[in-house]
């Protein structure tokens, strides 16, 4: 019914390249877009810009720079938190000894700090693979903060080690409220993951997904694998700086380093694991569900049940929660929530005629 | 279907959102707590002894002038984002809003600084958070109260030159400082370097990386050293390995002195006999032989309405904490009161002018039923510290007992170094300091 594709040609090259070859998901992407640019800021209080959306924008950032990395070049990586801190420590460091840096070139700035860090951490990876190599981005991860921590320069001598963000100004006009901090992110994370899906889509990605797949093979057909597998952490940890530049100056305001711990490279790992491994949506989908997930479990703990049951039962009970629905969808869709929604689609063009 | 199941969900998410509003009338405070993760037994034991608190006004009082204080539980798993998403869902509850922020935790406390003087909440950190933000005329909304890491570790300087007999002794003395390697451990490394030079003995900084849960390669530097003292910066599980490396490498525990995040019963008690002689630092005592602490089991665990599962922990030191959070949060509340009018429900602004008028005189003390509980308390427009001082306890192997009288930090050589810090972060933020001498 939704997807009827009766008389849907595609006439040129042009039209059989889009992302969206169906009119359907055209008209559907656009409508998200629409809601998420025009009715969100409208209709949204500052929790669910705050607390909700931008965490999970800034969150499906990083998740597909992972996805680049894991799930398009096949190169397990531990370390995206650690590539994040350094998003966020490059971009205030060139914001805060550069006079008039422009934010967005600070943003950027930022993220080729994480991508040159990445690289380095990216060396091994030509002679280790798999387990090994995440073994080898772990200690990316714990190198990075100690590292920040360790030289007081990196957080401009602070007794405690923190950053705070400075004021977001664009042209003159200060992001300071929740909406525009809200809209700044979105157009960030919707013009990257634009240029995220046209890499996979493109000669680059398919040297990564032919890495991936077998890189002796790619060798073979003429891929340079030191370049390709570099190239891939280059742009993965571009986009895990971009984040993380981003949860300091539009969500968290300062931020120390031991924020971004292993647990949060976990996280990340996470996200594009339940989301699904190599897909653009997945990173999406993921990172709504292991940010909204825990938020919405404790909202029925406590502030619902209350005081019907001891804190610190509801507290546990929620972890036990989380853990048996990861599973659960795990067992389900071992590919992913991204999966899940692309047999759906399946099926709606089908029907009503399913054989 | 998918739609109705959407619409259905989303239903479900907007009637959890609007319930837990409060009648009017009512104070409510938000507890951003944590009960899961490494530092459950912290959270669980303060926060527990401070809604034990709340209780016992609600019983035994009535609520503060008649106004009942209403709370709800928000889990961070001292986690900062999660800190965050729970001081915006707790931030506009109740009758007047969320009457204060205490997240007991500092990566919070730094991630919400922004959004409390935007909100008009204050936020109060007792014995954790940003050192400087005992400069009152920088943050406003800030409130690191009771003692910070500096004044404390001047606190220590001091009692370790009482045990040597003078400050004077302490020259060529040599200290170490085992610290936790993080934003927190490294804190009072300036300090202790400042007051090196100004007494004369050396300082060891040593490292220990998280969690700390092996300190071999530390405690044998220790050994090497030979110093005279060690002071404990330490951390989590990070206590009770060090206090057990210290008795295997032989270094005696009664020249350990620990921070008050080292000295718990969650830190000695696994340590078994290795931690008997092992001193800390508190700002609070244990002991359940108070009158307060008393009234709480009377009023409300009498009643079956008390917030710990383990009852014995009810007078232990981190429980014993929360209800020093308790008394605060519910004394702030009555002198806020007294401004703007007795019976009624607090905005966050009036809640700030109660923290910042905030005396709690040993008269007082002695009236709530914790004299010598915890110190008393001063907090000025400058100052937001409003103490500085801590007592030295001593654990005797079953227990904490106290050793010393309140030790004064020393303000000589804290306070230049809170206000030139507290400078700095108002030139980088284009923050003008408030006058103090125009505030009423």
């Amino acid at each position: 019914m939704l997807y009827r594709e009766a008389g849907q040609f595609k006439a040129s090259y042009q039209e059989d390249q889009q992302i969206f070859t169906i009119r359907q998901d055209r008209i559907g992407f656009w409508a998200i877009l629409a809601v998420f640019f025009l009715a969100v800021p409208l209709l949204a209080n500052s929790y669910w810009l705050q607390a909700i959306l931008i965490p999970v924008l800034i969150f499906s950032l990083a998740a597909i720079g992972l996805n680049i990395l894991t799930g398009y070049a096949g190169q397990l990586s531990l370390g995206s938190a650690a590539f994040m801190a350094v998003g966020a420590f490059g971009a205030y460091n060139f914001m805060l000894r550069i006079d008039g840096m422009p934010f967005l070139v600070g943003i950027v700035l930022g993220g080729l700090s994480a991508a040159a860090v990445g690289i380095v951490f990216g060396l091994p990876s030509l002679r280790i693979k798999g387990f090994y190599l995440a073994v080898a981005t772990l200690a990316a991860q714990f190198f990075i903060v100690w590292a920040l921590v360790k030289f007081p320069w990196f957080s401009n001598y602070s007794s405690s080690g923190v950053i705070t963000a400075q004021r977001i100004e664009i042209l003159g006009f200060a992001f300071d409220t929740p909406v525009t901090k809200y809209l700044l992110t979105l157009a960030i994370v919707c013009a990257l993951a634009l240029v995220a899906k046209n890499m996979v889509r493109s000669s680059t990605g398919r040297a990564w997904m032919a890495v991936r797949d077998m890189d002796v093979a790619a060798e073979v057909i003429g891929i340079r694998l030191l370049h390709t597998k570099l190239q891939a952490f280059a742009v993965s940890s571009f986009y895990c700086g971009v984040a993380g530049a981003l949860y300091a100056y539009t969500y968290l305001g300062t931020v120390e380093p031991e924020g971004f711990n292993l647990d949060l490279s976990f996280k990340i790992l996470f996200m594009i694991i339940i989301g699904g491994v190599g897909s653009m949506m997945g990173s999406f989908l993921g990172a709504a569900f292991i940010v909204l997930l825990p938020i919405f479990l404790n909202i029925a703990m406590h502030s619902t049940l209350g005081g019907a049951i001891p804190a610190s039962f509801a507290s546990n009970l929620e972890l036990i929660i989380f853990g048996g629905l990861i599973i659960f969808f795990l067992i389900v869709e071992p590919h992913g929530l991204a999966r899940l929604w692309q047999i759906g689609k399946e099926k709606m063009r089908l029907w009503p005629f399913p054989h | 279907m998918k739609f109705k199941n959407t619409v259905v969900l989303g239903a479900a998410v907007a009637g959890l959102l609007a319930t837990g509003y409060a009648v009017a009338q009512d104070q409510f405070i938000g507890l951003p707590s944590y009960r899961v993760g490494p530092y459950a037994s912290g959270g669980s034991g303060i926060y527990g002894g401070w809604i034990d608190y709340m209780a016992l006004v609600n019983e035994r009082d009535g609520g503060v002038n008649g106004v009942k204080l209403t709370w709800e539980e928000c889990e961070t798993e001292y986690n900062n984002a999660r800190g965050v998403e729970c001081y915006e869902r707790l931030k506009s509850k109740g009758a007047s809003g969320n009457s204060v922020f205490q997240p007991l935790s500092t990566g919070i406390t730094y991630s919400v600084l922004d959004r409390v003087a935007q909100d008009k909440i204050p936020m109060v950190t007792i014995g954790y958070g940003r050192t400087d933000a005992a400069d009152g005329r920088v943050f406003p909304w800030v409130f690191p109260m009771i003692t910070t890491y500096w004044s404390q570790n001047t606190a220590k300087i001091k009692f370790i030159g009482m045990k040597e007999g003078g400050m004077d002794k302490l020259k060529g003395k040599k200290i170490v400082n085992i610290y936790h390697d993080s934003a927190y451990g490294k804190e009072t490394i300036p300090v202790l370097d400042v007051q090196a030079k100004k007494y004369g003995f050396n300082v060891i900084h040593i490292p220990v990386a998280h969690p700390g849960n092996e300190q071999q390669s530390q405690w044998l530097r220790v050994r090497q050293e030979k110093p005279d003292w060690v002071i404990l910066r330490g951390w989590g599980v990070m206590n009770p390995t060090a206090i057990r490396t210290a008795a295997r490498t032989g270094f005696p525990r009664d020249k350990i002195v620990g921070v008050w995040w080292s000295g718990a019963e969650e830190d000695t008690v696994p340590a078994g006999d290795a931690a008997k002689g092992y001193i800390a630092a508190g700002f609070n005592v244990a002991g359940a032989n108070f009158p307060v602490i008393k009234d709480i089991q009377s009023n409300v665990y009498a009643k079956n309405k008390g917030n710990m599962e383990d009852k014995s922990r009810v007078g232990s030191v981190y429980y014993n904490r929360g209800v020093v959070h308790g008394i605060i949060t519910v004394e702030a509340i009555r002198t806020a009161q007294e401004k703007y009018g007795k019976g009624k429900p607090l905005t966050g602004e009036q809640m700030r002018w109660g923290f910042e008028n905030l005396r709690i005189d040993n008269a007082r003390l002695k009236a709530l039923g914790a004299e010598g509980f915890m110190p008393e308390l001063k907090v000025t427009c400058e100052d937001h510290e409003g103490s500085g001082k801590v007592k030295f306890q001593q654990w005797d192997g079953t227990k904490w007992t106290v050793i010393t009288d309140w030790i004064d930090g020393d303000k000589s050589i804290v306070r230049p170094m809170i206000e030139e810090s507290a400078a700095a972060y108002a030139k980088e933020k284009g923050i003008t300091p408030r006058d103090c001498s125009k505030e009423s």
